[in-house]
């Protein structure tokens, strides 16, 4: 019995999230296109936003552009500097996280639980006080130093902190892996025992079972955790800036930081932004059109 | 993020299971050890630095690397450092709490009320609308943030830079957080309920208040801390949207100082908020576990981590 409210009751409930939505994540992607496509004010260096798309122009593109595959492309290196930090952050974080998450689903016993609730600690240690903690241990007089000179013995003091492209790239592993350790952990937890016990009764060696069953039935979790760490790793810029600061280890984040912070340049930074989402649209619309699927699969 | 899409029976049957009887048959126990040993390194990597961090907020000097005695110093007495006494440190942490109760308390009502429409009303528009709030669970976070900043500095917005812009783009940034989770339970609650409660007379607004919703309340708490606990954290959002000083929250603070020579008040600082999220996933885990025994519903520990 369809009256009236039971027709228009649930448009009426998701309409504020809707015109939320809408203007609040629609809006603000539309004016950074605006602000990029739009021109600068000659003498006060501000952005002059251009709201009509007929007359956006090209200028500040132009001039990214120029910055990245020109001359003098300085541009260029953090933009491949990203890209390395982000593929070796991303499998490292892979090695450290499938053996963790494989004892966790299968072996930890008893112990899951609390295995589990010390996996999950890390999302609500704040990012900063945990780069704020490798600050600390890094320290030139810090533990790590003392640790690796064996208290002051061996002179073989590292500066860990400033333009360490190591440090930085440890710094985002440390950040990141707790993301990838989820989502796998989730996928190799629904691996059936049983289908492990019908693997070797078939004859299959430890090794071959790992390669033939379980490390197939991980690609959901390795991608979907590859994806949750590497998209948000190619606009971060505050790791670099809190175990480095120095531009030897710069990201595009960083440079879309700096141009924010830079007088006259939002055009620029909006137009790295765009590149940006740009690269990593086809992931992004990939990634949560999978998780519509298995919504409505269900 | 996957949602789970396991019927309430299957989920019931599995918390009744017997799980732990997977234990590692014929398995080589070296591999098993070798892993745990894996394991037992990669928390202590993890969680020690952290650790560290707490542990020095004690230390009765200025140092942040050399012990020097435990003292309450850097929360209490310090003349100008403590927590107490040093005022942009007192403000960033009420600002930073002020922030999180604010935007928990308009994202939740806002992302439930999308999550029982999403579940009913079918269509392009709400697919798309749908579609939107999960791009910006994925989405970095620094394009939401500049749009924002960008809409608030260029168009006429009602309000400028500052709290205001900060829970906004909390807001729109968390809004997948209920979203998600609510949905997933949605799926598990079988539509019969709410047949039965129409048979029985009430309206459709009726059912939804008398019967959907208190079955929805473990998801609507977790959805709740999540969003509580991840706003305490944020960093990139309300540093862009933030004014000045007064909008400063802990986690722009630990950017602006780390690096300079700070006291150990910082740690203290930090601490003070580390405390502040474990104390609200801990009441919020067990009232969780309350209710969703009541409701016979699976009670892991991974629908708390937001279903990643």
């Amino acid at each position: 019995m369809p009256d009236r409210t039971s027709r228009f009751i649930w448009p009426v409930l998701g309409l504020p999230g809707m015109v939320w939505i809408a203007l609040f994540f629609l809006v603000p992607l539309y004016v950074v296109f605006c602000v990029t496509f739009g021109t600068v004010d000659p003498i006060f260096r501000s952005p002059v936003p251009a709201w009509n798309p007929m007359e956006w122009q090209f200028e500040q593109v132009a001039v990214v552009w120029d910055r990245l595959v020109g001359p003098n492309n300085f541009y260029l290196p953090p933009v491949l500097r990203t890209l390395l930090y982000v593929v070796v952050a991303v499998v490292a974080c892979m090695i450290i996280a499938f053996p963790v998450a494989y004892f966790t689903a299968r072996y930890a016993g008893r112990h899951r639980a609390l295995i589990l609730a010390l996996l999950v600690a890390p999302f609500w240690i704040s990012y900063m006080m945990r780069m704020l903690a490798w600050i600390n241990l890094l320290q030139p007089d810090g533990l790590v130093n003392f640790i690796i000179t064996l208290g002051g013995i061996i002179p073989l003091e590292v500066n860990w902190l400033s333009g360490n492209p190591f440090t930085v790239v440890m710094g985002l592993i440390y950040g990141y892996v707790p993301y990838m350790l989820l989502p796998l952990f989730a996928a190799l937890d629904r691996i059936s025992p049983s289908l492990i016990e019908a693997g070797r009764d078939l004859g299959a060696s430890g090794f071959e079972l790992f390669r033939r069953v379980i490390l197939p039935m991980s690609v959901p979790g390795v991608v979907a955790g590859t994806l949750l760490i590497a998209l948000p790793m190619m606009g971060d810029y505050f790791t670099s800036d809190m175990l480095s600061k120095s531009p030897s280890t710069s990201m595009i984040g960083n440079l879309i930081n700096l141009s924010i912070a830079t007088p006259g340049q939002s055009g620029q930074a909006g137009a790295l932004l765009i590149l940006v989402l740009l690269v990593l649209l086809a992931p992004m619309i990939w990634y949560t059109r999978s998780n519509m699927k298995s919504e409505v699969r269900s | 993020m996957t949602v789970s899409p396991a019927p309430a029976e299957a989920m019931l049957a599995k918390a009744q299971g017997p799980r732990r009887e997977r234990a590692p048959r014929g398995m080589s126990g070296a591999r098993a050890h070798g892993l745990a040993a894996i394991t037992a390194i990669y928390l202590l990597w993890s969680l020690v630095p952290v650790a560290v961090v707490v542990l020095f907020s004690f230390n009765a000097g200025r140092s942040r690397s050399t012990w020097q005695g435990f003292s309450m110093r850097w929360y209490t007495w310090d003349p100008d450092g403590s927590v107490i006494n040093d005022e942009s440190i007192r403000n960033a942490l009420t600002h930073t709490v002020l922030l999180a109760v604010i935007a928990t308390a308009i994202t939740v009502p806002l992302g439930v009320l999308f999550a029982l429409a999403l579940d009913r009303w079918r269509g392009r528009l709400p697919a798309g609308a749908n579609f939107l709030a999960l791009i910006t669970f994925v989405i970095p976070e620094i394009a939401l943030a500049i749009g924002l900043l960008f809409m608030v500095t260029y168009l006429a917005t009602p309000f400028g830079l500052g709290t205001t812009a900060q829970i906004v783009g909390l807001v729109t940034f968390q809004l997948a957080y209920p979203i998600v989770i609510c949905r997933a339970r949605l799926l598990t609650i079988s539509a019969h309920y709410e047949e039965a409660a129409r048979d029985l007379g009430a309206t459709a607004l009726g059912a939804v208040r008398r019967v959907i919703l208190p079955m929805l309340f473990p998801a609507i708490l977790v959805s709740a801390i999540l969003v509580f606990a991840d706003v305490l954290d944020n960093f990139v959002i309300v540093r862009y949207l933030s004014s000045d000083a007064s909008t400063e929250t802990t986690s722009m603070r630990i950017y602006q100082v780390a690096r300079a020579a700070p006291t150990p008040a910082l740690n203290a600082m930090a601490t003070i908020i580390l405390v502040v999220s474990t104390l609200v996933i801990v009441v919020g885990w067990l009232l969780y576990r309350r209710w969703s025994k009541r409701q016979g519903e699976s009670t892991d520990i991974r629908s708390f981590a937001g279903n990643l």
